[in-house]
C-alpha cells in the first residue's frame, strides 16, 4: 500500500521546491548547496554525513547488513583488477592513460566533472577516458559497462576516501549555465510516470518503490561505477542515467549527452566534501 | 590471464580463516537468453581446499550458488607463509587451481 | 567431451521444453539424455542425484540416507528480506560436536539442494556463502554431527525489484 501512497503523492502534488531556485540574483550554487545539504541532514538526523554516499544502505538496516557481508569480498573485485590492467596497458602508440590525466590519473576522480573553459562544456570522467582513447588513436569504449566501468572503477578506487571537489569557475557564465541546466534537469518531470529525479531521490529517499529502497540524492554518485545485483554486473553513470530515464518510461538520451553531463555536474557539486566510495555494490 | 580464484587466508592464534571469491557464471540452466533460448547449465561442482598435504574443506556446489561464488570457512592450524591450494571443477569438466600463501 | 546440453536435444524434445514448466521438464530431459548420450561425467565426488531432487526429504535421503531433526544448536544467519534473490548471503554455524558435513537447501527452488560442504576434522563447523533464491522460501541448514542430522530453518523473503535505488 505504501508505495501506492507515494506514487499518488508524487503525481498529484506539485512539488513545491525549497531547493529549486530560479536563476535569480538571490540564488547561487553556494546557496543551493547549503539548502540541499540541510534538507537531507535534517530529514535524516541519525545518518552520519559521510554515510549518505552508501545510498540505500544508509537508509535501511536489513539491506545494510547484507551489503556489509558482501563487501567483505565484493562482486566488483574482478572489474577492479581488469580496470587496473586496462589502465596500465600501453596504447598502440606507446602512451598510457596516465599521459592524459593530472597526477597520472591516480587519485583524480573527485575532480570530475569539471568545466572545460576552452571548449565550454562539462567534462566527466567517462568522457575524459574516451577522449584519451581517441586522442591516442584507440577505439573509444562503450559508455555503459565493461571496459568503461572497469577503468572508471579503478580510477575511483584510487580516489577512495577523497572528498568530491567540484568547481564552478566564478564569473564564467557558461559554467554557471551548465550547472543551472543540470539542476533544472534534475527537478524536471519526464516520462509516462511523470517523475523527476527529485521525485524519488529528494522526495522519497529511504522509502520503497515497489520492492526497492530509494537512495538519497545527496552523494548518489560517490559510489559509481557500481556492480548491481540487478544487472549481474557493472554499470557506469551513463548506464544508470539512461536506465533511470527508461524506468520512468521516458526516452533515454544518448550516453554522455550534454544534459546528462550537466546533471552529473550538478549532483557532484552537491556532494562536495563527501568521500568518493567507488566502485560500489548496489541491489 | 589472471586466475579465476581470489583468496584471502589469514592465520590467527590457532586457526586460519579462508575467504574465496571465484569468477564463474554459475548458469543454472533455467534462464533464457535474449533470443529466448535456455542458457545451458554451467556451474562449478566441486571446490577443494588443501594445505599441509591435507584437505581442509570441500564445497559441493549446485546451480543455486550465486554467480561469482563466495565461500568462507575456518580451519584449525595454518600459519603465515603456508601454502593453501584451491581447485575447482565445473560441470563441463573445466577446472582452475591456485596456490596462495596464508597471511 | 564438453556437452552443451541444450545442443543435444532433438527437435521434439525442444518442442516439449518450450511449452512446459521449465524446471521439471528440464530435469526429465536431463535424465533421458544420460541414458542416450555419453557426455562429460560430473566432477568426482559430486552428488549428482542429490542436486536434482525437489523435496527436502528426498534430498537428505540421497545425500545422507537419513532424516534431520530440528535443533537450536544449528545457527542459520540469513536476511529477512533479500536485497536481491540472485545473491543472498547465508551463514551457518553450530555448537554441535563432531561435525562432518553442512548442507543448505532452499525449499522453493527448482531443486532443493543449493550446496553441501565436507568438514574434515580440524575444520570449524561453520560456513558462509551466497545463494540464489527463486522466490520467497524457507532456507534450511542441515548439520551432520556424530552421524546424526540436525537442522534449522528461516524464511527469506524475495521480492521483484522495482525502479532501482
Amino acid at each position: 500500500m505504501r508505495h501506492l501512497v507515494i506514487l499518488a503523492t508524487v503525481m498529484t502534488c506539485a512539488f513545491a521546491p525549497p531547493l529549486l531556485a530560479e536563476t535569480t540574483a538571490s540564488s547561487s550554487p553556494e546557496k543551493d548547496f547549503t539548502a540541499f545539504r540541510h534538507y537531507f541532514t535534517s530529514k535524516f538526523p541519525k545518518v552520519e554525513l559521510n554515510d549518505f554516499v552508501n545510498g540505500p544502505y544508509s537508509m535501511d538496516e536489513g539491506l545494510r547488513k547484507q551489503w556489509v557481508e558482501k563487501e567483505v569480498f565484493p562482486p566488483y573485485d574482478f572489474a577492479l583488477d581488469h580496470g587496473k590492467e586496462l589502465f596500465e596497458k600501453p596504447f598502440k602508440n606507446g602512451k598510457t592513460f596516465a599521459d592524459c590525466f593530472d597526477n597520472k590519473g591516480i587519485g583524480v576522480r573527485q575532480n570530475y566533472p569539471y568545466f572545460d573553459e576552452k571548449t565550454n562544456e562539462v567534462v566527466t570522467l567517462e568522457l575524459a577516458v574516451n577522449q584519451c582513447l581517441e586522442k591516442n588513436g584507440e577505439k573509444p569504449y562503450n559508455y555503459m559497462k565493461d571496459d568503461m566501468a572497469a577503468v572508471t572503477a579503478y580510477m575511483a578506487f584510487t580516489s577512495r576516501g577523497k572528498p568530491f571537489d567540484i568547481k564552478i569557475p566564478k564569473d564564467n557564465p557558461k559554467a554557471l549555465e551548465a550547472y543551472e541546466k543540470g539542476k533544472q534537469y534534475f527537478y524536471q518531470r519526464r516520462g509516462q510516470f511523470n517523475f523527476s529525479c527529485a521525485s524519488c531521490h529528494v522526495q522519497a529517499p529511504g522509502e520503497r518503490i515497489r520492492a526497492e529502497v530509494l537512495a538519497p540524492a545527496l552523494g548518489i554518485l560517490n559510489a559509481m561505477p557500481i556492480y548491481r545485483s540487478e544487472w549481474g554486473g557493472m554499470g557506469t553513470i551513463s548506464r544508470r542515467f539512461t536506465s533511470c530515464n527508461s524506468q520512468v518510461r521516458g526516452v533515454p538520451l544518448k550516453p554522455q549527452d550534454p544534459e546528462y553531463r550537466n546533471v552529473e555536474y550538478y549532483l557532484s557539486y552537491m556532494a562536495n566534501g563527501l568521500p568518493i566510495s567507488g566502485p560500489g555494490a548496489r541491489p | 590471464m589472471a586466475s579465476t580464484i581470489r583468496v584471502r587466508a589469514i592465520a590467527g592464534a590457532d586457526s586460519t580463516e579462508v575467504q574465496a571469491l571465484v569468477q564463474h557464471p554459475m548458469d543454472s540452466g533455467f534462464v533464457k537468453d535474449s533470443k529466448g533460448e535456455l542458457i545451458p547449465p554451467h556451474h562449478i561442482e566441486t571446490v577443494q581446499f588443501e594445505t599441509g598435504g591435507k584437505v581442509v574443506f570441500t564445497a559441493l556446489w549446485g546451480p543455486a550458488v550465486s554467480k561469482d561464488p563466495f565461500v568462507k570457512f575456518t580451519f584449525k592450524g595454518g600459519k603465515k607463509g603456508d601454502d593453501l591450494k584451491i581447485t575447482w571443477v565445473d560441470n563441463k569438466g573445466s577446472t582452475d587451481t591456485t596456490t596462495a600463501k596464508i597471511a | 567431451m564438453n556437452a552443451a546440453r541444450g545442443g543435444f536435444l532433438s527437435p521434439t524434445r525442444r518442442g516439449l521444453l518450450k511449452g512446459a514448466a521449465l524446471a521439471t521438464v528440464f530435469g526429465a530431459g536431463m535424465n533421458m539424455m544420460r541414458s542416450v548420450v555419453a557426455f562429460a561425467a560430473d566432477a568426482a565426488g559430486w552428488p549428482a542425484e542429490a542436486f536434482k531432487l525437489k523435496s527436502q526429504a528426498d534430498t537428505l535421503k540421497a545425500l545422507y540416507g537419513k532424516t534431520a531433526e530440528a535443533s537450536d544448536k544449528v545457527k542459520l544467519d540469513a536476511p529477512e528480506i533479500a536485497e536481491n534473490g540472485a545473491v543472498v548471503p547465508i551463514s551457518i554455524s553450530t555448537t554441535l560436536p563432531k561435525v562432518t558435513s553442512i548442507s543448505v537447501m532452499v525449499a522453493e527452488n527448482p531443486n532443493a539442494l543449493a550446496a553441501s560442504y565436507k568438514i574434515p576434522e580440524g575444520t570449524l563447523p561453520a560456513v558462509s556463502n551466497r545463494l540464489k533464491m527463486a522466490k520467497t522460501s524457507m532456507v534450511i541448514a542441515v548439520v551432520e554431527s556424530d552421524g546424526k542430522l540436525y537442522s534449522a530453518s528461516k524464511e527469506v523473503k524475495v521480492t521483484v525489484g522495482g525502479c532501482g535505488g
